[in-house]
Order: structure tokens, then C-alpha cells, then sequence
């Protein structure tokens, strides 16, 4: 027993070294942009500018009206703030190039890399993306920080501690969603040659549908039930929602826990059609 | 000037006998785009169940707004389709030195590196812009009168030329700035101000807005005046609407001629990769 243990340390050991080799690796690789990710960055609020004016249009020819200052439940404020917040819900779930990728290499034989070497592809995909993640929001904090202080008036302050915790734990959840979401898309790459047209249809979906574009408390009747049943939400609506007190209670709960069975499903599902996949797979090229 | 329009045609067909060969590519992209389009009309669709208008007392209701996202469609189209995939061709051809067979030819440089590639998949959204125009038309029981049916193709071409010169311009920077990925996705967002209609752009932050992106960088007139002469019918009386289509016009020959100085500098001080 004491020989059993005695094997166990290092081999613990020496995969949490591997996985901080890789770990280095991509933070020091993402780093090197770093200087083009900021510019990005604070480009990336300019559509911003315009959405406040066309919000204002909108709310105050409503007003004008007399239809009241509010559309389900947002005031313009309200819309405002959500898609600034939209945009931190994004920084955490998107995945560029992840889907895409994945297929690109299993269609050159790349993937053959993670195949004969004692490396997880998963594990070791995931790491990239907690790398850049990383990256990203150290050198995005600070253009972050200065569009919502000059924003600050969209807000009406911070919520509670117990409001805070629940979206950065929805935040977490929605980074691990949108990586094994798309790492599931990308593993259809195993039996359809071309994966780019599902991906796209998927990104229109994601564009749509995720919240990503409006508030998705916006859709009326069935497409309001049929947005709600599907993970999109979770990537862009639910943790803006969520810090902007729309989502409270026994609904924040149940939102949660939905959120954390579909994070368990694409991980499982992604790690099933991995492991299907590379039965089927032969390994053409590279 | 027949000789131009010869080799305009030429690249034209040799474009199309190129997007023909790869028909699968060509439908998906026009497919593609056509799909964008839906989903930013069904968005707007949405937000007009919501509201009567964008802008109080602006006169930018449902099918109003629709006759400007119709316009924006033509125009954006026509310059995607000319335009646009030479525009990013050039930065590539300034860092790897093949600006130097262009320079050769016998042709006006600025004309052959515009034009060499069309896309004819972007007509697709034209081709939706027709569509949409058509059906709002009908919706309003509006038919356009001789005087919208002169002014909005000129005016239409006007916006293609404005745009073409922002293009153009920025392009050319790179013989000075290498690799300009980040300028283009800079147009993209300078451009995005466009989308809808000047009215929107009012107050202490607005009316500055608005006069920059009328005066200094002319995007705000490239679909805003022709959406208007088919959606508020040019009124001879009002001062303002014959103030817009005038400066419009000099709008168009000054972004021209600007952007005709700036391509000719960069060529200027255009040295070649390697020999």
C-alpha cells in the first residue's frame, strides 16, 4: 500500500507540471498580442454609441405615445446597462475559433497531435482558452473600467453581495458552457468533413437568440417559451440579467441549476463525441 | 474612357466566370449574407412592436425605416461588391511588393486596384434591397414621383462614391502603417453610425455627433439622403432639404478628390518589398 501511494505523488506531480507548462505557454503566446487587444477592446464599445441613440429614439417616441417608459420590464437605463453588461457576458462565453478549429484539425490530420501523445485534448484546449480568458480580461480591464465609469449613470449601483456572487457564478458557468458547447460542435468535425455552415448556423442562432442582440425577455409568445428552453441564454442574457435584478428568487435558483445541467451535458457530450469520434477517425493528412 | 469601361467589363466577367467555378462558395456567401440581413430585419421587426416609431415626431415609423435599411442594403451591397475585396487586397499588395505590376501597367493605378475583383455574391443583398423597398412601398401605398426616381439613384451612387473614397483612403494608409487590420475594422465601426437615421443623433452629446459625421466625415448623408428623398419627398421650400442634397453633392467630389490626394501620396512615398 504504502508502494501504491508512493507512485501516486509523482504521477500527481508531474501531470500538474504538464498543465502548467501548457498553461505558461498560452499566456505567454496570447500575451504577445497585447497591445492589439486593447485597441480592440475599446473599439469593440464604439456599436455601443450608437445602440444609446437608437434606444433613445425608441423609448422616447413610446413616450411620446403615452405608452408608458418601459419594454418588458427595461427602462432605457435598463437597456443600456444590459448591453454593457452583454459585453462582460461575452468576454467570458465566447470562444473564437474554438468549433472551427477543432474541426480544421481533425480535417488536416493536426488532431492526430493530442492522439498518439499523452495529452487530453480537451484539458489541454480548455487550459488555451482559461489562458486567453486571462490575458484578455487583465489587458481589457482597464477600457472595460473606463467605458463603465463613464457609463456609470446607465446603472442604478451595485446590487447586493448575494446578487454579485450569483452572477459571477453564472459568468463562470457561461465561460465553461461556451467551451464545451462549441468543442461539441467542433468534434461533428469527426464524421462531416465540413463543419463551417452548422457553425455558422449556429453563430446566427447564438447571435439571435442568446441575448446578445436585445434583452430576450423582448420575444413574444412561443418564441419566448422556445429561447427559454435552450442554452443560448445562458451565454449572453442570463448574467446580465441576473446583475440587473431581473432574475430573482426561486427563478434565480432554478436559472442556476439549468444553467449548471447544461454545462454538465456539453461536458459530457463533448467528451462522449470525442471519444466516438476518434473510433471513427482516420487519420488523413498532416 | 471606352477603353475603362472595356476593362471594367473585363474584371467583371472574369469575376463572375470565377464565382461560377466555385458555385457551392458563391451560394454560400450570398446565402450567408442574405441570412444577416433577416436576422437584423426580424430584430427590427421586433423592436417596431414595441414602439411606433424611432424618434419621436421623426417620421421614422415601421415601413419608413424599412425604405431606409433598403437603402442601406443597396448601397452597402454595391460597395461590398466592388469595392471592398480590393480595398484589402491593396494592404496585401503594398507588404509583399506586387503594388509594383500594378504601378507597370499602362491604366490608372487607383482604377485598377479598385476594380480588379468583383463580388457578385454581395448583389444578393441588393437584390433583397429591392425586395424590401418593394414591399414597404406597397405597404405605405406609395408610389415615388419622377423627381424621387431621378434624385434617389443619383443620390444612391453618391453614397457608393462617399463610401468608396473612406475606403479607398484608409487602404491606402497602409503603404505608411504596414498591415492595417485594425483601420478596416475601424471603418467598420466609423460606418456603423450610419445605420439609421441623423434624427437619432440629438442632444448635448447627438448634435456634435451629428455635425462631425455630416461635416468633417460624411457618412451620415451616404443613406440618410437618399432614404429621405423616397421617405420625406424632397420639399423645394424647405431650406434644409435643398441645403443636404447640395452638400451631399460637394460632399461627394470633395471625398473624391480627398481620397484621390490621399492614393496618389501613398504612392508617392511607395517603396517596393524586394526585387
Amino acid at each position: 500500500m504504502l508502494n501504491a501511494f508512493s507512485s501516486i505523488i509523482p504521477s500527481i506531480y508531474a501531470r500538474a507540471a504538464t498543465w502548467w507548462t501548457v498553461l505558461r505557454i498560452s499566456l505567454e503566446e496570447r500575451l504577445v498580442y497585447r497591445g492589439d487587444f486593447a485597441l480592440g477592446t475599446l473599439m469593440r464599445f464604439l456599436p455601443i454609441v450608437t445602440q444609446i441613440f437608437l434606444w433613445s429614439a425608441v423609448f422616447s417616441a413610446k413616450e411620446a405615445t403615452g405608452s408608458g417608459r418601459q419594454i418588458v420590464g427595461y427602462s432605457y437605463h435598463d437597456i443600456i446597462a444590459y448591453y454593457l453588461l452583454t459585453m462582460i457576458s461575452r468576454a467570458f462565453s465566447s470562444m473564437p475559433g474554438l468549433a472551427g478549429g477543432i474541426a480544421r484539425d481533425i480535417r488536416d490530420g493536426t488532431v492526430k497531435k493530442y492522439l498518439i501523445q499523452p495529452i487530453d485534448m480537451l484539458g489541454f484546449l480548455l487550459l488555451y482558452r482559461v489562458a486567453h480568458k486571462v490575458v484578455y480580461y487583465a489587458v481589457a480591464a482597464a477600457p472595460f473600467a473606463l467605458v463603465f465609469y463613464l457609463c456609470r449613470g446607465y446603472f442604478s449601483g451595485w446590487p447586493d453581495a448575494a446578487t454579485l456572487a450569483a452572477c459571477g457564478a453564472s459568468l463562470v458557468m457561461s465561460f465553461l458552457l461556451g467551451f464545451y458547447l462549441e468543442a461539441t460542435l467542433g468534434m461533428l468535425g469527426f464524421w462531416f468533413l465540413e463543419v463551417n455552415s452548422l457553425l455558422f448556423v449556429y453563430m446566427l442562432l447564438s447571435f439571435f437568440f442568446s441575448g446578445h442582440m436585445f434583452p430576450i425577455d423582448m420575444l413574444p409568445g412561443v418564441w419566448g417559451t422556445i429561447v427559454r428552453q435552450i442554452p443560448l441564454q445562458y451565454l449572453a442574457y442570463f448574467p446580465a440579467a441576473v446583475f440587473l435584478g431581473k432574475i430573482t428568487g426561486p427563478a434565480l435558483w432554478i436559472g442556476l441549476g439549468t444553467q449548471l445541467a447544461w454545462v454538465l451535458f456539453f461536458m459530457i457530450a463533448s467528451r462522449v463525441t470525442f471519444r466516438l469520434g476518434t473510433r471513427h477517425y482516420s487519420g488523413y493528412g498532416g | 474612357m471606352s477603353n475603362y469601361l472595356r476593362v471594367f467589363l473585363t474584371f467583371a466577367r472574369n469575376s463572375l466566370v470565377r464565382d461560377m467555378t466555385f458555385r457551392a462558395n458563391f451560394l454560400i456567401d450570398m446565402i450567408s449574407s442574405i441570412c444577416w440581413v433577416f436576422i437584423n430585419l426580424a430584430f427590427y421587426t421586433l423592436i417596431f412592436t414595441y414602439t411606433p416609431a424611432i424618434g419621436a415626431h421623426s417620421g421614422w415609423e415601421k415601413y419608413q425605416f424599412f425604405l431606409f435599411l433598403a437603402t442601406s442594403l443597396l448601397i452597402n451591397s454595391l460597395v461590398q461588391a466592388l469595392f471592398m475585396t480590393n480595398a484589402d487586397e491593396l494592404s496585401e499588395l503594398v507588404r509583399t511588393g506586387s503594388l509594383d505590376f500594378a504601378l507597370l501597367k499602362p491604366i490608372d493605378t487607383q482604377f485598377l486596384v479598385s476594380l480588379t475583383r468583383i463580388e457578385w455574391s454581395s448583389l444578393g443583398n441588393f437584390a433583397v434591397g429591392i425586395a424590401l423597398m418593394v414591399y414597404s412601398m406597397h405597404e405605405l401605398h406609395y408610389v415615388p414621383g419622377p423627381v424621387q426616381i431621378v434624385l434617389y439613384p443619383t443620390y444612391i451612387l453618391c453614397g457608393v462614391a462617399i463610401y468608396y473614397s473612406l475606403m479607398i483612403a484608409m487602404a491606402a494608409t497602409s503603404v505608411w502603417l504596414g498591415r492595417n487590420q485594425s483601420l478596416f475594422d475601424f471603418w467598420f465601426y466609423i460606418t456603423n453610425f450610419s445605420r439609421y437615421p441623423m434624427e437619432i443623433y440629438r442632444g448635448p452629446w447627438g448634435t456634435p455627433l451629428r455635425g462631425v459625421f455630416t461635416f468633417c466625415v460624411p457618412v451620415l448623408v451616404v443613406v440618410n439622403v437618399p432614404a429621405r428623398i423616397l421617405v420625406r419627398p424632397i420639399n423645394p421650400e424647405l431650406p434644409d432639404d435643398w441645403f443636404l442634397l447640395g452638400f451631399t453633392l460637394f460632399a461627394t467630389v470633395a471625398s473624391l478628390a480627398g481620397s484621390r490626394w490621399v492614393f496618389q501620396r501613398a504612392l508617392w512615398s511607395y517603396r517596393s518589398a524586394s526585387s
